[in-house]
């Protein structure tokens, strides 16, 4: 950190674009010599917020056209490349569509809360990105509870989500607003208890010391708490309404869950949300668990939030990847899972975390042999779990295989049948079980 | 203000009573007051205009009751004003996903009452195209089955490109690639095209790594076993009483496959078997269908190698008048028991034209499939059984 600040203090000018935080500093630094304190802290406020809206704005615009043309590619097809080069505008047409489209509303929905949630779903959307590093000092807010801002903020979409649904006064939006609520009231636990590891084992609720921790102890989390990891990448993806955990706005099911009666822009803006947060949760676990804008190094020479922006579409590929591939679970398999296997497993390694802190911190080992002990440790104890997961915690049906036998030369109605099913010899085809 | 506003603002009240009933009831948890809720006519699951009453209690289905005829189109009394060959273009559109077995079944009940010969090689094309036409379907229905288990289209564009292979090949023999239109009275309408018999030669040779790659994706997927496994079940006992065919049949360990049982257009002459399942859960329909496109493949090479020469249509006039009567006949379409009933009058047209189609028959079981079950596990239950709605309304 303290070279990485040397160096900075050397090259801080303002045309060094590794870290945009330069630009901000010397505007306030104009304005603090001729204007009030208060200017240049408004200021610099705002300037974030129009740093992040021009970032957030155009990136969501970007990645819907990402999100379909890779989705395309796994589906053997070619994706939107009509309108403009590579079909790069598609975004653009169809925002203009949806705002040119009429924008209904049920009659006997409940108006005013009908018409809140697509501007109000935007706010958490838009503050998570304030905590979120770019850099060693490129947050706009560094608060040193970021941890608990970001679950605090995350959680009130949910509200909103709530409204949608219930003032749609449709059985889907109600059906998709419960399944939400419940789903994103069970899955914030696993995902606090994880990042609780994180925080109780690098000592600070800051994001950036976290990152910062990463870095100075050359290692990412993800080696040394896999299974938080996993468990906060499941979790996220079920608070982001993505596959396998879309169940609240399940389309083959409840057709369009809580969005279901919004038209137009309305739609639009709910879509547009999901895709922001999803671009930005993929931050936040490039940011916990693979080291947020520190590379070995290699974000001295590159700048950092290049380095950020890379492993956040590297995550962000695995969510489209596994939004591409799998199908959706039922309710009550995500409702199990989440408090049957995530919970707990995620729960014993705040202990181990806890453990493997004191032995560090009291017993004084040294970092640099116990970090490695412990992720060995670590990543066998996950491997363990989730071994023990899936002996355990199948239910009955699918310990049985699934088995299909050749009739052959038994035709006929329920005594065929008997005959059939009464032979020895293997099945032709057997799947699943034990 | 005028009656209509105050029924209109009645209507407003009611509905936002019953819904505050509804929130009552989901969230105090008592149960007290179930949810009707409609899926379809139009959903994304019903695969086309079909509606499903549920009464849901949480989520829980306590009840289902299908509705249909939201695509009623009078085939069958449509069928009573025109010749027998005229009636031909119907049975594309009664079942629109095997327009080629529906084509068969009825050309083998016109051919009944007319007592045509149907000369060898018109014989193994048709088997050709009716499991053509089986393994395009089957490839339908299991990509919509795990659309409705959630996935995101990627196995259905998958499995889409096979069945648009078959379609490419039912477009140059015949012209059309959905309503094929391609069976005659007494053969099909044209002979096989040049190109047709070294593409299907190349369709051969990669279906069974594309078959590999499905089941590398989908038959160890866990998440597909959990949604599939154990839901939807229904006993070989009921499945025989309630009349049911097909996969859905097979699925419950009964092994009845009128290919079999009851062979047309010379099926007893080729080699292949009857997959079936032991649960007779949605999984077990899955799998039942991925081994029947397999067997598919089988015949299929067969007939390619034992394709006979001569003619393929046999002389019988276009304006036919059968003698007075009746007949029935019967095909193994990939839904099920497929069977076209036609009284004649002696005069050109069909005195009476029934079709007994095996989507509507199948569905009746539903019910029984999905109470009990999650609102989720219904739309999987139904998506298994593989419905076309052209059929059940015709």
């Amino acid at each position: 950190m303290t070279d990485l600040a040397g160096l900075s203090s050397v090259f801080g000018a303002w045309y060094d674009f590794r870290d945009l935080n330069n630009l901000q500093r010397l505007i306030t630094e104009w304005i603090a010599e001729w204007g009030p304190d208060w200017l240049a802290s408004i200021v610099t406020g705002v300037l974030g917020a129009l740093g992040i809206l021009a970032v957030v704005g155009p990136t969501l615009l970007i990645l819907i056209w990402v999100e379909r043309k890779v989705i395309s590619r796994f589906q053997q097809r070619y994706g939107p490349n009509r309108v403009g080069p590579k079909g790069l505008l598609q975004p653009v047409a169809d925002a203009v569509k949806l705002i040119l489209k009429e924008q209904l509303a049920p009659r006997a929905a409940d108006k005013l809360i009908f018409f809140l949630p697509p501007v109000l779903i935007f706010v958490p959307g838009i503050l998570i990105w304030g905590v979120l590093p770019f850099g060693p000092r490129m947050s706009v807010a560094d608060l040193n509870v970021g941890v608990l801002f970001l679950l605090a903020v995350s959680g009130t979409a949910v509200l909103v989500i709530f409204m949608a649904g219930w003032s749609s006064n449709n059985k889907y939006a109600l059906f998709g607003a419960m399944r939400a609520v419940a789903m994103s009231i069970s899955y914030e636990v696993p995902m606090v208890l994880a990042l609780l590891t994180l925080v109780v084992f690098s000592g600070t609720m800051s994001i950036n010391g976290i990152v910062e921790w990463q870095q100075q102890e050359d290692v990412i989390f993800i080696l040394l708490f896999p299974l938080s990891a996993i468990a906060f990448f499941f979790a996220a993806s079920a608070e982001l309404n993505r596959t396998p955990a879309d169940i609240s706005e399940a389309e083959s099911e409840i057709v369009a869950g809580y969005h279901t009666e919004y038209s137009g822009m309305r739609f639009g803006l709910f879509y547009a949300v999901e895709l922001g947060n999803t671009l930005v949760v993929s931050g936040f676990i490039a940011t916990f668990f693979l080291g947020g804008w520190w590379l070995w190094g290699l974000d001295q020479w590159v700048p950092s939030w290049i380095i950020l922006l890379a492993k956040t579409a590297a995550v962000y590929f695995l969510l489209i990847w596994t939004r591409g591939t799998l199908p959706r679970l039922r309710i009550d398999q995500l409702m199990s899972f989440c408090w049957k296997a995530l919970v707990p497993a995620t729960l014993l390694f705040v202990v181990v975390a806890f453990v493997e802190r004191t032995l560090i911190l009291s017993e004084g080992w040294d970092t640099t042999v116990a970090l490695p002990i412990m992720a060995v440790f670590n990543i066998a104890l996950t491997l363990g779990a989730i071994m023990l997961f899936a002996r355990v915690a199948r239910p009955a049906p699918l310990r049985r295989p699934a088995r299909i036998r050749m009739a052959g030369a038994d035709i006929g109605g329920l005594r065929a049948a008997r005959d059939v099913a009464s032979r020895r010899e293997e099945p032709q085809l057997q799947v699943g079980g034990d | 203000m005028t009656t209509a506003d105050d029924t209109r603002l009645a209507m407003q009240e009611d509905s936002h009573l019953a819904m505050q009933g509804t929130i009552e009831a989901l969230t105090t948890g008592d149960g007290s007051e179930p949810v009707v809720v409609n899926l379809g006519p139009q959903h994304p699951s019903t695969h086309g205009v079909f509606r499903l009453k549920v009464t849901l209690d949480g989520e829980i289905v306590q009840d289902a009751e299908m509705r249909i005829g939201y695509l009623h189109r009078s085939m069958e009394k449509l069928a009573e004003e025109r010749t027998y060959t005229q009636n031909i273009p119907f049975t594309d559109r009664i079942d629109y996903l095997a327009a080629m077995s529906n084509n068969l079944a009825y050309c083998l009940a016109a051919e009944e009452l007319l007592g045509v010969e149907v000369p060898p090689r018109a014989q193994a094309i048709r088997v050709m195209f009716a499991e053509l036409q089986r393994v395009a379907s089957h490839a339908m229905a299991n990509g919509t089955f795990i659309n409705d288990c959630g996935a995101w289209h990627t196995p259905l564009f998958y499995m889409f490109r096979d069945r648009e292979r078959v379609l490419d090949m039912f477009e140059m023999t015949c012209g059309a690639r959905l309503t094929t239109n391609y069976m005659r009275i007494g053969g099909v309408a044209f002979d096989l095209p040049d190109e047709l018999l070294p593409t299907l030669e190349s369709f051969l040779a990669d279906m069974p790594e594309r078959i590999a790659d499905y089941e590398a994706l989908l038959m160890e997927n866990e998440i597909l076993h959990a949604r599939a496994r154990g839901v939807g079940v229904i006993s070989p006992e009921l499945a025989v009483n309630s009349s049911l065919s097909g996969p859905v049949l097979r699925a419950t360990g009964v092994p009845w496959d009128l290919r079999k049982a009851n062979p047309y257009c010379g099926y007893e002459d080729y080699e292949f078997d009857v997959p079936v399942g032991e649960q007779g859960d949605c999984f077990d329909r899955f799998l039942v269908r991925m081994a029947e496109v397999k067997e598919s493949l089988k015949i299929l090479r067969q007939v390619v190698d034992t394709l006979p020469d001569g003619p393929y249509l046999a002389d019988v006039p276009l304006h036919a008048r059968p003698e007075p009567g009746e007949a029935y006949a019967r095909v193994e379409s990939p839904r099920g028991e497929l069977g076209f009933y036609l009284v004649s009058d002696g005069g050109p047209a069909p005195y009476r034209f029934h079709c007994r189609p095996p989507s509507l028959i199948n569905l009746t079981a539903l019910k029984e499939m999905s109470v009990g079950g999650t609102l989720a596990d219904a739309i999987v239950t139904l998506g298994s059984i593989d419905i076309v709605v052209g059929e059940i309304d015709r």
